[in-house]
């Protein structure tokens, strides 16, 4: 419990200070498509590498992350791609995922982030609770 | 060159805030969307977390007419609460939903060569690329909005 809030504290706090010095929104997803697409890549390209740099120390120091390993069955294969897919094309479509909508848009008091994060939210749930379980036994 | 130090700084921030809180970890990510027994609340604290630093932050930013390094504040492509949002909104929540990475965690991940990430990752930019093919103005409300889609990297 300690460790998610520790850990949403920096996300807020980098949030925050991309704002402050660049005056850009920390949205993984919009600045991993604009840095393929070749836009911005001064700041992007560094934020990203960052980005896994700091996920390496954090596990370096000792921070828990288990092995995601590839799934064994061809069912569980699929609901990675079909999910990796459905990821990809809706963060697009609606421009943000759970950082650019989530942390940056509510803290920004945005009434489209507040739908977003709702909409996914709820679908994220309804998915994981309801659907997965039928899909994939035990995945 | 200070804006790249200042980007990877926030880089490594939101990185280790991601690994340390266990939102890179898809098993605890489905863990909270799961709403059954043995349902793990703690992400909320990840996401209670950040907007507690972020919220007065950008309040405070208000009053500012510059970012530190020069520039301009980036303004949001759109403030409209369309079709297009709704419909993005709901498929990002079922990819994720099912896999149980969002962009940060699949980046992440993708970085220090989780196996299901270097899956995950690939096929979420094939289904990026596969927005353009959706119509600005088809299936997502009465008005289209190119503007909205070229402009995509400037929010989120």
């Amino acid at each position: 419990m300690l460790a998610a809030l520790a850990g949403g504290i920096l996300i807020g706090l980098s949030a925050f200070l991309m704002y402050a010095s660049l005056g850009k929104i920390a949205g993984i997803s919009g600045i991993t498509y604009a840095a393929l697409d070749g836009g911005g890549r001064g700041w992007r390209l560094p934020f990203l590498l960052g980005l896994v740099g700091g996920a390496w120390l954090a596990v370096s120091a000792g921070a828990r992350l288990p092995v995601a390993a590839m799934p064994s069955s061809s069912a569980g294969i699929a609901l990675i791609v079909v999910g990796g897919l459905l990821v990809g094309l809706g963060t697009r479509l609606g421009n943000g995922c759970t950082s650019g909508h989530g942390v940056c848009g509510l803290s920004r008091l945005s009434p489209r982030s507040a739908v977003a994060v709702a909409v996914f939210m709820l679908a994220g749930v309804l998915t994981a609770t309801l659907l997965r379980g039928l899909l994939v036994a035990g995945v | 060159m200070k804006p790249a130090l200042a980007a990877i700084v926030c880089g490594l921030l939101f990185g280790i805030g991601l690994t340390v809180s266990g939102m890179a970890d898809p098993m605890v990510v489905l863990g909270f969307l799961r709403l059954a027994p043995g349902w793990n609340p703690a992400l909320m604290l990840v996401m209670g977390g950040a907007v507690a630093v972020a919220l007065p932050g950008f309040a405070w930013l208000k009053h500012r007419r510059q970012p530190w390094l020069g520039g301009s504040f980036a303004q949001p492509p759109s403030t409209r609460i369309d079709g297009r949002l709704v419909v993005g909104a709901a498929l990002f929540g079922i990819g994720w939903g099912l896999a149980g990475f969002c962009p940060g965690p699949a980046i992440v991940s993708f970085g220090l060569l989780q196996p299901a990430a270097l899956l995950f990752l690939p096929a979420m930019l094939l289904g990026a690329g596969l927005a353009r093919l959706w119509p600005a103005s088809a299936a997502v409300g009465p008005r289209g909005d190119t503007a909205e889609s070229g402009a995509a990297g400037d929010i989120a």
